[in-house]
């Protein structure tokens, strides 16, 4: 099938639903000015992505995928094109506007967990409610509940330490949820799992991207992993390669059920 | 964020790493605590200073004879003439001076028995001990009317007890001669100690003025006047006052000098103070030195630790930190730091300064201002030291502080 095609369908059922996109970039560049030397690490990418989306971003390294997450999670401002964050035009925002977009409207799941060491689950998560100014009683309430979503109740005063890699991602996951955002970004989230564990992180995002249609923005350079997203979008050389829906999508859940018991998979996959 | 969480967020952020935190107050604890105990050592000196010079006497001013020039030879001080009986009653005049006396002195050798001891003795009207605020412990003082007789009767202190009454026999009412002269002992001074200028006060005779001026001294004229003045406030007027009179009793003309030397106990306070206050000083400047070292320390561990904890800020940034957020962090970081070090040495200073008040027996006193300029001070110091690595921290990408490894 060709690529415009797919990449038309894609947006086609929302647009036809009325709703805005999540994501909308048009014609944006990075450049990256090394002194004698010009980067242009993004050469116009346009994409849309509407809410309930779940989108994996595949490339090789160097293709311009780290970048453009950089610049949808907001923590950078790209040379050229605009980016309209929930219809708001973000990329001239100032950085301290960038810095309560982020809080508000970005959830981040990085591939090394990136908890505070020596504080408990429970204070991890409550990290982005600190910033916008909710009270400590409301705080460790919603903490609570985005722990209780991601399977680890009684785990609150557990210290990253006392964790596994699985459970620390789980952590992770609800930081990035607590706040309500309109988008999450996971970049590399399963790369410092073993398989089974990476399965059942993506069981987690395929739940509350079905359950409480949250919008998923998964970076991710196995193709295994981006099969279990429903788009999956491939950069390379700064450019948007091909757009396309997963065929073929995997169910995490289902995943789970066929693998050997985790009592035999305790060797490194 | 409201203040109370900042500084909560700081105090667990340094009670993770309490060795390291201990350690880096430990700078500031010895220079609050140095500070304190140099002002606590210098107050105290200069407070007991004041006590001393307040044993002198009540307000007292002190009129002594000047010295002469006759045709180019000055002579020393007490040499004139001029200063009598009479200016000592026109001052005792004066509205502000509530009591008066003159005075002569002179050295003498007294003997008792088989015991004699060479002193010097004042002749005074009864005012004398009033001025002095210097009671008569045994026995009574003389009167006016012993001054007006010239009798031969003196009053002891304690050190002349001890060298002519040997075993401990009591003075009152024995005869001792002083230069051959018999008196009778009618009272016994109080112990003084010493004098500011570290003088034994109790090696003294004090007998009638009449009676030194006549029969020991063989002068008419007299040597000083003491006066005590109503108020430590009417001092300097009173001062003023009796140079006016001085001056025109003794019929000085505008270009002549004085013939007298009037001075007060003002004065010598406010020349001792002020040279306790510039050794206090000089000795908290040099402590404060260390509160320098300290900050110092300070800023240097800020800044490990803002390296240390690049991905934790980078993380901060992620869910939403701004640079003031990030800042503040830090800032209140070194803070809490030097505040709590700030207290810690005001607790070592106290403590200190009783060890030392304990063991060297000097006297002590920390005035409450110190405590609150140590306070201000370190938390001054935390900002000034922690601004920089705090701005740091801020200033750092969010990306790649993502990345740091």
């Amino acid at each position: 099938m060709p690529e415009g095609l797919l990449q038309s369908q894609a947006g086609f059922v929302h647009r036809l639903a009325g709703s805005m996109p999540v994501i909308q970039v048009e014609n944006l560049h990075k450049t990256y000015d090394l002194g004698e030397v010009q980067v242009h690490a993004l050469r116009g990418i346009s994409l849309e992505v509407y809410p309930g989306e779940f989108v994996a971003i595949m490339g090789a390294s160097g293709s311009g995928k780290s970048t453009f997450m950089n610049l949808i999670g907001c923590l950078d401002r790209p040379t050229r094109g605009r980016y309209l964050l929930d219809g708001q035009d973000v990329s001239e925002f100032s950085k301290i506007e960038l810095a309560h977009i982020r809080n508000r409207k970005i959830g981040f799941v990085f591939q090394g967990f990136n908890l505070l060491s020596r504080t408990s689950a429970l204070e991890n998560v409550e990290l982005p409610m600190i910033y916008s100014g909710i009270s400590h009683q409301d705080r460790i309430e919603r903490a609570r509940e985005a722990l209780r979503s991601v399977g680890l109740e009684g785990r609150e005063e557990h210290h990253p330490s006392q964790l596994s890699g699985g459970q620390q991602q789980r952590v992770a996951i609800a930081r990035a949820l607590v706040n309500h955002p309109s988008l999450v970004v996971a970049d590399e989230p399963t790369g410092n799992l073993d398989s089974r564990t990476s399965v059942e992180i993506m069981d987690i995002f395929q739940r509350l991207n079905a359950e409480q249609n949250i919008t998923v923005l998964l970076v991710t350079h196995e193709p295994d992993i981006a099969r279990y997203a429903k788009r999956i979008v491939l950069f390379r050389d700064g450019k948007i390669r091909r757009d396309s829906v997963v065929e073929d999508r995997l169910d995490a859940s289902q995943t789970l059920l066929d693998l050997p018991a985790v009592e035999d998979d305790d060797e490194e996959a | 964020m409201d203040f109370s969480a900042v500084f909560r967020v700081a105090l667990k952020a340094l009670a993770r790493n309490k060795l390291r935190t201990i350690l880096t107050m430990l700078g500031i604890i010895i220079g609050v605590g140095a500070v304190i105990c140099t002002v606590a050592i210098g107050e105290g000196a200069s407070n007991a200073v004041q006590e001393q010079l307040r044993s002198l006497g009540d307000n007292m001013i002190f009129i002594s004879a000047g010295s002469v020039n006759s045709h180019g030879v000055r002579m020393g001080s007490q040499a004139t003439k001029t200063l009598t009986v009479e200016d000592a009653q026109a001052i005792g005049q004066i509205p502000f001076i509530k009591a008066v006396t003159p005075g002569v002195g002179t050295s003498v050798q007294v003997v008792y028995k088989d015991q004699n001891w060479y002193t010097s003795i004042r002749g005074n009207a009864p005012s004398y001990f009033e001025i002095r605020e210097w009671p008569v412990v045994e026995g009574i003082p003389f009167s006016q009317r012993d001054v007006e007789a010239a009798a031969n009767v003196c009053v002891l202190g304690q050190t002349i007890v001890e060298n002519l009454f040997v075993d401990g026999e009591n003075p009152i009412g024995k005869m001792i001669r002083i230069q051959n002269i018999p008196f009778r002992v009618i009272g016994v001074l109080a112990r003084k100690g010493q004098s500011p200028w570290g003088h034994d006060e109790d090696d003294t005779i004090i007998a009638p003025y009449t009676t030194v001026q006549k029969k020991l001294a063989g002068i008419s004229w007299i040597q000083y006047v003491m006066a005590s003045a109503t108020s430590v406030k009417t001092i300097p007027a009173a001062e003023q006052q009796i140079e006016a009179l001085l001056r025109q009793r003794h019929h000085l003309r505008p270009n002549e000098d004085d013939d007298f030397i009037i001075r007060s106990t003002i004065d010598i306070a406010n020349a001792r103070a002020q040279s306790a206050r510039i050794l206090t000083l000089l000795l908290a400047s040099i402590a404060s030195v260390s509160l320098l070292v300290g900050g110092i320390g300070i800023m240097n561990i800020m800044l490990v630790s803002v390296t240390e904890r690049t991905r934790e800020i980078g993380v901060r940034m992620a869910v939403g930190a701004t640079e003031d957020d990030v800042q503040m962090q830090f800032l209140s970081e070194a803070v809490v730091l030097s505040l709590l070090g700030g207290a810690l040495g005001i607790v070592f200073g106290i403590f200190g300064s009783m060890l030392v008040s304990g063991m060297l027996h000097w006297p002590t006193l920390i005035p409450p201002q110190a405590i609150a300029i140590a306070v201000l001070f370190s938390a001054g110091v935390g900002v000034f030291f922690g601004y920089y690595p705090a701005r740091k921290a801020a200033r750092l990408d969010p990306i790649e502080a993502l990345r740091y490894e």
